[in-house]
């Protein structure tokens, strides 16, 4: 057992109670089918802002943070239940409402929610059984040491008295909180690495609204929004006389979510400040009337607008005045890559390395602007008057809005509510809250509750991309075939993708890694852990034509480095545990059969690491009529003790089908700074048909922390399938998505540059 | 505007509606049935795909003035306590990630599997085809189909 520190006090479950009453952690009351379902809840005891536990026995588990379809409505509080020692087939899980007092870090991105709430959900169990045992004590009178729980009930055998939680609730809510508590170790886990399922599974399948699209409020007003058509544009004049005009259209007005002098959080990226609104009485005719709504848009001046940062710093960021052209950011792009970048880090002496090499071989990158495209399109419900703000929907990060709020309209926190729902989708794009901001904005100003719907084409055209990347990759390799010198240079727009502390840093002599960005006015945003995902791609797909230049084969290479990483690091600072990158590729060498041809398939492997956790693919897969028929890719991750193995199994296989479905077919293009992709006819996003037949997935036996599921297959499956892809085709791919053949569009003229 | 007496799962209602609103606004602002969801509105995604006589159809796409008396089934109407063999086996492979596509995917599989009993894994793929997850689920939605199969 060991100790954890609880950061209770009574104060914020005070203010958590006194906030909504006895049924505060009922959210959404509207949505009274789910309200039926948890009759005992109104009368249940608050142990902590956790847990309430019934008379009948009934435990309710608040689910802290943003559930997204990474499973953490069900992950989090089976931690919980563990801790508690509760029969999971007992508990009801709520999704808590944002309570910064109680819950730590409430945010779905990164990752991160298992990994940087363990103690925390840990704590919040063993707190309660605590309180539990202790009232049991009390009311027996017998010490509290020889107190045993199991699945819900605390037994004293000596007495052999027994009680169920139910019974105990009401005195364990009265008990002191405790300064610290004991945590299970972990080989007692009984809930914890057993699979689960998804709580809201019957919900899901039988249709029930959990959505922040499924929001319907009293006298709700529908609004959507006309924005510019292109980045680098704001709105001159509109007439809106054929859409007033219009049966149930209400009014057609400007709002600016984000007013010039208002210090933007770190979230609040949005290339259109300014918008057109239209309101009326149903979803149909607002997006009828977007379509009357005649406007004049013109190119706005460079300015600046002032941005906290992360950690709260403010900075005024230049937003240019630009007409963007994909075609001339490639060629923007690999001008770039040819000049003077910042150095990240070196190692040795890697130009005279790369001249004694006797084999040197470098190869170049690219990647596209992605829309994320989250099937539930942005949207929200919010009802903001001059002393309350209330706001119910799908977001990532409702702490960081929160703040933006309260700046916003000049209310404290208290004055603000902020509900999840599930989220139908985000892959980053709903940390961005501007459109939380916007439904408050239309609220505030109608005084009126609206509810905020951007059409698919609305989601798609308003930027906050995956950025467009390059990279440049240069190895040296020794007359031995040794990896003796490596180069990456690594650039983007608007960021450089470049971590300069991973793999192959630490296991190669004489190591460069160097950095460029260029600036735009088109937004861009956390995408699937961008970075990692376009690195770890790129570089795996590289040391396969690197191994091949040496003649080995491409999992002995990696482990031959990794073997050199672990005896001899080159360096202090590499970000990665070699020898848990060593275990999945070993991992996947065995499940996968590696070595053992296949026939009429070509295989690929990759690994890599992001996230603190560790991943590799082996993609199987043919080539029918120019389209590649992806038979099978074998996952094995490490990421530590896995708490709901069906969940973890469903976010590998997910993120290693959606890592290759961008890398083969998703591409977002701009002409006079026009999106050319507005909605699913022409952005390609990966069907049922073109999917891997099957995903087989293994994890890593571990009981070191758990971390992240959500990211870390992506970059590994597309190192995996563009090795595979060269294998059957005896190409190599280069440019994402290699469906398109941005070589022949794009790139034509590169040469020349 | 105008009335329209429509069959959604079983019962008949009226709305009053302009004429060109697709099912899919009629069921989710006025019936508020909310299972079938809206992502695209240009018959690309199938997250609103109801049945109308048994087809799976895009509901963003198909006027309220079409529909005349053809019986709407929705994802609320599929079963009456949640346990059509497709919805049994969407549980018991855990197929939801975000779980904003899955109704749409089981209105899909379930006409899919009245038509064809007993359809290929090439068949699956296809008539699957024109429902997006963006979470990609797709290996768990072909696999729970051919669950659901066997229970048909
Ligand atoms: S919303 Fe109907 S197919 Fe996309
Ligand atoms: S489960 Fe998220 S879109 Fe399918």
């Amino acid at each position: 057992m060991a100790k954890v520190k609880t950061h209770f006090n009574r104060r914020s479950f005070l203010k958590l109670s006194a906030a909504g009453g006895a049924g505060l952690m009922l959210q959404f009351s509207w949505f009274s089918a789910l309200a039926k379902e948890n009759p005992n809840l109104e009368s249940a005891f608050d142990l902590n802002g956790y847990i309430k536990i019934a008379t009948d026995g009934t435990v309710t588990i608040a689910s802290p943070n943003p559930e997204i379809g990474q499973n953490v409505k069900t992950s989090m509080p089976m931690i919980v239940a563990e801790e508690l020692d509760v029969n999971w087939k007992n508990v009801k899980v709520v999704q808590a409402p944002l309570n910064t007092d109680i819950f730590t870090r409430q945010l779905a991105g990164g990752s991160n929610s298992i990994n940087q709430s363990w103690n925390a959900l840990r704590m919040a169990g063993a707190t309660a059984r605590y309180m539990l045992v202790e009232a049991a004590a009390k009311a027996w009178n017998v010490p509290s040491s020889s107190i045993k729980v199991d699945a819900g009930v605390i037994s004293h055998a000596a007495s052999g008295k027994s009680a169920g939680f139910g019974e105990m609730a009401e005195a364990a809510s009265k008990i002191e909180v405790p300064k610290e508590v004991d945590v299970k170790s972990i080989k007692d886990f009984k809930i914890i690495r057993n699979s689960q399922f998804n709580v809201d599974g019957p919900s899901i399948v039988t249709g029930k609204p959990l959505f922040g699209l499924d929001v319907y409020g009293d006298d709700m007003v529908y609004a959507s929004i006309v924005h510019p058509p292109a980045f680098g544009m704001e709105l001159k004049s509109f007439d809106a006389t054929e859409a007033l005009a219009m049966k149930g259209i209400y009014d057609v007005f400007t709002i600016d979510a984000y007013p010039e002098d208002f210090e933007r959080g770190y979230f609040d990226i949005t290339a259109f400040p300014k918008l057109i609104i239209i309101t009326g009485d149903s979803t149909w005719r607002i997006m009828k009337a977007k379509k009357l709504i005649n406007a004049e848009w013109m190119p706005f001046e460079e300015h600046t607008i002032k941005v906290k940062g992360f950690r709260g710093n403010a900075t005024d960021q230049k937003v240019p005045t630009k007409i963007e052209n994909t075609d001339k950011q490639y060629a923007s792009m690999i001008a770039l890559s040819k000049e003077n970048p910042r150095q990240a880090r070196k190692d040795g002496n890697p130009e005279k390395a790369f001249a004694n090499a006797a084999k040197v071989i470098e190869r170049e990158y690219t990647a596209p602007y992605l829309a994320h495209s989250p099937l539930e399109p942005l949207n929200f419900y919010a009802n903001v008057t001059d002393d309350k703000a209330e706001l119910i929907g799908p977001i990532q990060t409702p702490e960081y809005m929160e703040q933006s709020v309260a700046q916003r309209f000049g209310l404290s926190l208290e004055q603000i509510d902020i509900q999840m729902t599930r989220i139908g989708g985000g892959f980053g794009r709903k940390l961005f809250g501007h459109y939380l901001l916007e439904a408050a904005v239309i609220s505030k100003k109608i005084k009126k509750p609206v509810k905020l719907i951007y059409t698919r084409e609305d989601d798609m055209t308003f930027g906050a991309y995956r950025p467009m990347y390059h990279a440049y990759y240069r190895a040296g390799l020794d007359e031995n075939n040794n990896l003796i010198a490596f180069h990456v240079k690594a650039g983007g727009i608007p960021e450089s993708p470049l971590y300069a502390n991973r793999f192959p840093a630490g296991a190669v002599d004489n190591y460069l890694a160097e950095s460029w960005t260029i600036e735009s006015n088109i937004t861009t945003a956390a995408f699937r852990a961008p970075r990692s995902n376009f690195m770890g791609a790129v570089e795996q797909a590289f040391l396969d034509e690197v191994a091949e230049l040496a003649g080995k084969d491409p999992i002995d290479f990696r482990l031959e480095l990794f073997d050199r990483a672990i005896k001899n690091p080159v360096g202090e600072r590499n970000d990665y545990d070699a020898k848990r990158y060593a275990g999945v590729l070993k991992l996947i060498k065995e499940k996968s059969n590696w070595g053992t041809p296949k026939p009429g398939l070509s295989r690929g492997v990759a690994a890599y690491f992001c996230h603190n956790s560790y991943v590799a693919n082996v993609v199987d897969l043919r080539m029918e009529n120019d389209k590649p028929i992806i038979e099978k890719v074998y996952c094995a991750t490490d990421c530590g003790i896995v708490v709901n193995p069906i969940g973890a199994a469903n976010m590998i296989e997910g993120g290693s089908v959606d890592g290759i479905g961008h890398a083969l077919y998703s591409m977002l293009t701009v002409k006079d700074g026009v999106p050319q992709q507005k909605n699913y006819n022409d952005y390609h996003l990966i069907r049922n048909n073109d999917a891997p037949w099957d995903v087989e997935t293994y994890f890593v036996e571990s009981d070191v922390h758990p971390t992240g599921l959500g990211e870390p297959p992506f970059a590994p499956a597309i190192g995996a399938l563009t090795n595979a892809l060269y294998k059957e085709t005896g190409k190599r791919y280069y440019h994402q998505p290699f469906m398109v053949d941005i070589e022949s569009m794009f790139l034509k003229d590169e040469a020349a540059v | 505007m105008a009335l329209f007496t429509i069959h959604v799962n079983g019962e008949s209602k009226q709305v009053d509606v302009d004429a060109d609103t697709p099912i899919l606004w009629v069921l989710r602002d006025n019936l508020r049935l909310l299972g079938t969801k809206y992502g695209c509105g240009i018959a690309h995604c199938g997250v609103c795909t109801i049945h109308l006589d048994g087809d799976a159809v895009r509901s963003c796409a198909y006027p309220i003035s079409a529909v005349g008396d053809k019986k709407i089934v929705t994802i609320e109407g599929l079963s009456e306590e949640g346990d059509h063999p497709v919805q049994k086996a969407w549980l018991e492979h855990d197929v939801p990630q975000c779980g904003y596509c899955q109704a749409g995917q089981i209105m899909t599989a379930s006409s899919l599997l009245a038509q064809n009993p007993n359809p290929t894994d090439e068949e699956i793929r296809r008539a699957m085809n024109g429902n997006l997850c963006r979470c990609a689920t797709y290996t768990r939605i072909n696999r729970a189909i051919r669950t659901a199969a066997k229970d048909m």
